[in-house]
């Protein structure tokens, strides 16, 4: 079945699947999302791996699938890029700020603590529970916190 | 298919990740403390994510309708090619970040080297290793100083490790037909010619963490033609269990 739809309206389908690791930011905040295609009747979205070994890809994957399904969209192809490899660079500011906001210092060279902002913190362990993050401590606030880390 | 010599290099680079991978992964839950244990459960996530890349690719190139599991899970051992390090037991920690210290190293120079291939899908694979790379380099090199420079308990275990890993080290730079002919190809890598880097990061972080390389050594080599230590076999038992007691089964 193919159903008329626009690019925006799957670029918009896109933008409301939250990261299942970090849900306070989309996939397409993250630039997972490299690229909407409409070709032969068939929709290409192609994605793009954050870590080789990010468990979260397929659940991504399932997750673009089953909300494209419950639109009514069946013609589409999900298509994997690595080249270019992803980088933390192309995150904007506002997703930065996003970031931030759910306690997550966002990624660049100086790390500021996201609660009192200060820099004076500290890396406790540059491995955090998911392969993105880094385990930093404040030395003001003394609060933990993670850091997306520059990629 | 006509690529078989292609098949071939891919394959054996995605068994040094896989079998480096499932290596790290049996430090979950028992590293020396919290932050280690994610730390090695995380390089060896990302080594299994190389691994499944490389492993797909492999498969592709075979045709036949295989897949990455069945080049994991249903080869025996002497169809394996990775590299004797990747293979080599845990032991204690100081041992397992020498290995790791080894590999990052020439790793590092390797995936560099390999991002220039003419072939575009390891080279884009390659490209995305660098970067990982760099930073388990960071994690390794950055232990190999702490403990070589630390108590003089963590100093002689380190020295000890690298002692006994350093026969292993040789294998790296050994040029076998698949590599040459790739080279030729300009797809592959001259391993050799990294030997003069590599030495020189090897010798560098040593000196930094009062470590002795040691001088001449017996180099053991084989892991490409698939003769292994006796240690693979075991990794294997464990790793193909399930495939091989319930073929084909799936979640």
């Amino acid at each position: 079945m193919v159903k008329a739809v626009s690019k925006d309206f799957i670029w918009e389908l896109l933008e409301k699947i939250p990261d299942p690791e970090i849900p306070a930011v989309s996939i397409v905040d993250l630039g997972i999302t490299r690229e909407v295609i409409f070709k032969d009747d068939q929709i290409h979205i192609t994605i793009t791996p954050t870590y080789s070994g990010c468990p979260a890809i397929s659940f991504m994957k399932e997750e673009i699938v089953r909300s494209l399904e419950q639109n009514g969209i069946n013609n589409y192809q999900i298509h994997t890029a690595l080249s270019p490899p992803w980088t933390t660079d192309w995150m904007s500011d506002e997703v930065k700020a996003k970031l931030s906001d759910a306690g997550i210092a966002p990624p660049g060279k100086l790390v500021h603590c996201p609660q009192c902002d200060t820099k004076n913190v500290e890396v406790i362990s540059e491995f955090g529970s998911t392969a993105c993050k880094a385990l930093y401590k404040c030395n003001e606030c003394h609060e933990p916190f993670h850091h997306f880390k520059q990629f | 298919m006509g690529d078989t010599i292609l098949f071939k290099y891919v394959l054996s680079l995605g068994d040094d990740a896989l079998i480096s991978a499932q290596r790290l992964a049996q430090w979950a839950y028992k590293a020396p403390f919290l932050e280690e244990d994610i730390a090695l459960s995380n390089i060896s996530l990302d080594l299994f994510g190389r691994a499944n890349f490389l492993l797909e690719y492999a498969a592709e190139l075979k045709g036949e309708n295989t897949t990455a599991d069945d080049l994991a899970f249903k080869r025996d051992e002497r169809k394996f090619t990775n590299l004797l390090m990747c293979e080599h037991p845990n032991g204690n920690f100081a041992d397992t970040i020498v290995c790791r210290f080894f590999l990052d190293a020439y790793d590092k120079l390797f995936f560099y080297t390999l991002s220039k291939s003419r072939d575009k899908q390891l080279a884009s694979i390659a490209a995305k290793a660098i970067k990982e790379t760099t930073y388990h380099y960071r994690h390794s090199s950055n232990w190999v100083i702490r403990l070589g420079d630390g108590t003089d308990e963590s100093h002689r275990k380190v020295q000890e490790a690298i002692n006994n890993l350093w026969t292993f080290t040789g294998e790296f730079f050994k040029m076998t037909q698949t590599d040459i002919e790739m080279m030729k190809k300009k797809v592959g890598v001259d391993r050799k010619a990294l030997k003069t880097e590599w030495d020189k990061t090897i010798n560098d972080v040593c000196k930094e963490a009062t470590l002795r390389i040691p001088e001449k050594s017996f180099m053991t080599t084989g892991g490409r033609e698939g003769i292994h230590t006796e240690h693979l076999g075991h990794l294997l038992s464990d790793m193909q269990y399930l495939q091989r007691a319930y073929p084909d089964a799936t979640w």
